[in-house]
């Protein structure tokens, strides 16, 4: 099953280095990961998509709540979270097809950011299941390249997603 | 504000702040400012020059193992800091508390593949509980304190602290912090949480056939007296890992011995028939386990241990008990029933005896067996009064199997790593931490060779330590192995031994040469009254294996035994 899991870290150099030495020594099947600054100075934020049983992911969390630069984890898969992920797609296009495009990225409200004589470039953003099914519609016109920035997670309602908790506190 | 100093001076200032009295290392360009200011702090701070840095980390663990501080080693960058790296990875398998502090080339030269550059924080990212790069003067204070913070609390480990050549020479005003600002890392010690401590209590107390096994993490939390009070209490048989041997008395009527691969039968049929295993600061790895999912598969396992990724890591526990060990045990006695074990106990008994009648020192010969050697040492050390520091491999397991330890903390091994070449380095740091102790290395041929060299630093140091050799003139244990599953093709393994006991005399240390059983005791005391360091070169039966043996993957269960001696077949069969 594939879990969803925020880690907080402190914003040093070599940090991503350690947590990726983890996954590869660890042997962990990390899908993606994605990684940038948090609401707290000095304190990144990293979402990863790791796919396991029960205990190979909690083996990842307190492995890596083991790393020293590390200041909270928390697995969020089975709580409300919204989940979005960014994709840019440069879809080939011509006069023919490319209204037929346009109403595509209109019915899955994503927008278009550049365009070519025989290209698009598409940005879509929202939850991966959406992305995913405009991707394939969009494989149809075929994709010359495609970036994606891999899952982002936050926990829905007034708590917040670290829930204050640091750590072994 | 602090007096002016450079990184050099701090380095040392900072170490008499963490009470550090002894340093093993060996100089070179990039940690010469270092060394250049060693001079004004020689006293109180002993260093101890080493022939090779591997020999450096192994005596900072050692000392470490010995004493319960922190053990400090130092090398120059790398050749000098990538020597230190087996040591390390021994440190941090093992949970000792070591602080490595290496120097780097200078910032401007980071990176440019300069003269003696290595990225030493990266080599020893994964075989560090932390590392360092210090780069600006400024952060060198900080860097160290945090290291001997992180490398002595919660699950102890080794920390490395590499500082660029130029922040050991640029000058600030220093003053030690007080206090360690670490967000991500609090090794405050818990008991582990109260429900889960009763519902380990009720399955202990329902149990017909309890067992515990000890590990290393009952030393490291004092948490012996505990440990024997529960195995006291309850009457539970008391088996241990190869780390948690001397965590519980040898010779006590409840105590098994050390399990899994070479563990004894009736031990390992104990940990294959309980119903209820009490696993206590163990990593339960595969030398002890064998397959895991045949591992103690009629117990529900009960698992305490202070590193959460610990439990649950190679097994399914019923009970995970996340804690100290200590204060874990203190909340978990006064629940825990009282308890006789009679039925468990006869069975034990009775497979033991089993076990006894095909001990290698009942049966006769005139062979001069390994097992012999380590029941003699045991013997003439008043029964255990000393501290053995052992090397790897089938000397390492006839000592775990044929010495019993009575004695807390009386054995120094490499355990997780299995390091050939530990025990004579790691003794030197253990007679340094213990100076009144009677120190005994017991290595092979093979691993003995592997740092021989720090007999110098012995004899420089005037170490009193007595070193015995189990020379059988292969590299014993993969030949055992070769024996056993590559139909005896000795591919690497026969040694070409140098003459050891010249080796110890060109070094200028005492040594005998003994290849019959009945000079054993004679050479052993002789050790013993020598004043100084003293070699023994026991050369032994070269075709002696290490029985029982569980192979890789298979179950506990699935023993080769020791052979059944001819005369007790012969009245079995009549």
């Amino acid at each position: 099953m594939k879990h969803t899991v925020i880690a907080w870290m402190e914003d040093k150099p070599g940090v991503l280095n350690r947590v990726a030495g983890l996954f590869r020594r660890r042997n962990f099947n990390i899908e993606s990961l994605t990684v940038g600054h948090s609401e707290t100075r000095g304190i990144s934020r990293m979402t990863f998509v790791v796919d396991g049983d029960e205990r190979q992911v909690r083996q990842v969390e307190t492995q890596l709540g083991k790393l020293i630069n590390v200041t909270a984890i928390r697995d969020v898969t089975r709580e409300p979270t919204v989940v979005r992920e960014l994709v840019l797609a440069k879809v080939s296009a011509n006069s023919a097809n490319r209204s037929e495009i346009l109403q595509l990225v209109d019915i899955y409200r994503a927008s278009i950011v550049d365009v070519a004589m025989d290209s698009l470039v598409i940005q879509i953003t929202g939850p991966e299941e959406r992305v995913n099914s405009l991707i394939s519609l969009l494989q149809t016109f075929g994709i010359k390249e495609m970036v994606r920035t891999g899952r982002v997670a936050m926990v829905r309602g007034n708590g917040h997603s670290a829930n204050g908790r640091h750590l072994e506190d | 504000m602090g007096e002016k100093k450079n990184g050099a001076q701090i380095v040392w200032e900072s170490l008499l702040q963490e009470g550090v009295e002894v340093v093993f290392g060996l100089p070179g360009g990039a940690i010469l400012p270092v060394y250049d200011a060693l001079a004004k702090y020689q006293y109180p701070i002993h260093h101890v020059l080493v022939t090779h840095e591997q020999g450096a980390s192994h005596m900072a663990d050692g000392y470490a193992r010995a004493t319960g501080r922190v053990g400090v080693c130092m090398a120059t960058s790398g050749p000098g800091a990538t020597n230190l790296t087996t040591g390390l990875a021994t440190a941090n398998m093992d949970s000792s508390a070591v602080v490595a502090i290496t120097g780097q080339v200078a910032t401007s030269l980071l990176g440019r593949d300069g003269f003696q550059e290595a990225d030493v924080q990266g080599v020893t990212l994964p075989i560090t509980k932390h590392n360092y790069l210090v780069t600006n003067i400024r952060e060198l204070p900080d860097a160290i304190k945090e290291a001997f913070y992180i490398a002595r609390t919660g699950r102890p480990g080794p920390v490395l602290v590499d500082i660029c050549k130029d922040a050991q020479q640029a000058e600030m005003e220093f003053e030690y912090p007080e206090t360690v600002n670490l967000q991500g890392y609090n090794p405050a010690l818990s008991a582990a949480d109260a429900d889960a401590t009763a519902r380990a209590a009720r399955l202990i107390n329902d149990a017909e056939r309890p067992l515990i096994v000890a590990g290393q993490g009952v030393s490291i939390a004092h948490a012996e007296a505990e440990l024997r009070q529960l195995a006291e209490k309850a009457n539970i048989p008391v088996a241990t890992s190869l780390l948690g041997i001397s965590t519980f008395p040898e010779t006590h009527p409840l105590s098994v011995g050390m399990g899994g691969m070479h563990g004894e039968a009736f031990t390992n049929y104990a940990l294959q028939e309980c119903d209820v295993l009490v696993a206590i600061g163990a990593r339960l790895d595969d030398r002890l386990t064998g397959a895991f999912s045949t591992f103690a598969s009629k117990a529900k396992i009960i698992h305490i241990d202070l590193d959460p990724s610990e439990v649950g890591k190679n097994l399914t526990i019923d009970t995970p008990l996340v804690g100290d060990a200590l204060l874990t045990l203190r909340e978990l006695l006064p629940l825990v029933d009282i308890n006789e074990h009679q039925a468990w106990l006869a069975q034990i008994a009775q497979w033991k005896t089993d076990t006894d009648q095909r001990d290698l020192l009942a049966q006769e010969t005139d062979d001069l067996v390994p097992p012999f050697i380590m029941r003699q040492l045991w013997h003439l050390t008043n029964e255990g009064d000393c501290t053995v520091v052992s090397d790897v491999g089938q000397h390492q397991m006839w000592e775990a199997q044929y010495f019993l330890h009575t004695k807390q903390r009386s054995l120094v091994t490499s355990g997780g790593l299995g390091t050939m070449g530990f025990a004579l380095p790691a003794a030197i740091g253990v007679q340094i931490g213990r100076p009144n102790e009677e120190v005994w290395v017991v290595a092979g041929d093979g691993g003995f060779q592997m740092t021989m060299a720090e007999l110098s630093t012995v004899v420089a140091e005037g170490l009193p330590i007595k070193i015995s050799i189990i020379n059988n003139g292969y590299l014993g244990m993969v030949r055992q192995w070769q024996d056993v599953f590559y139909d005896k093709r000795y591919a690497g393994t026969p040694l070409f031994n140098p003459n050891f006991t010249k080796i110890a005399e060109a070094y200028g240390v005492a040594a005998l040469a003994v290849n019959r059983k009945e000079d054993v005791a004679s050479a052993i005391r002789q050790a013993q009254t020598h004043k100084g360091p003293f070699l023994i070169d026991f050369q032994v039966n070269p075709f002696a294996n290490v029985f029982p043996m569980v192979a890789p993957g298979k179950s506990n269960a699935d023993m080769i035994r020791r052979p059944m001696p001819a005369t007790i077949e012969d009245a079995t069969e009549a």
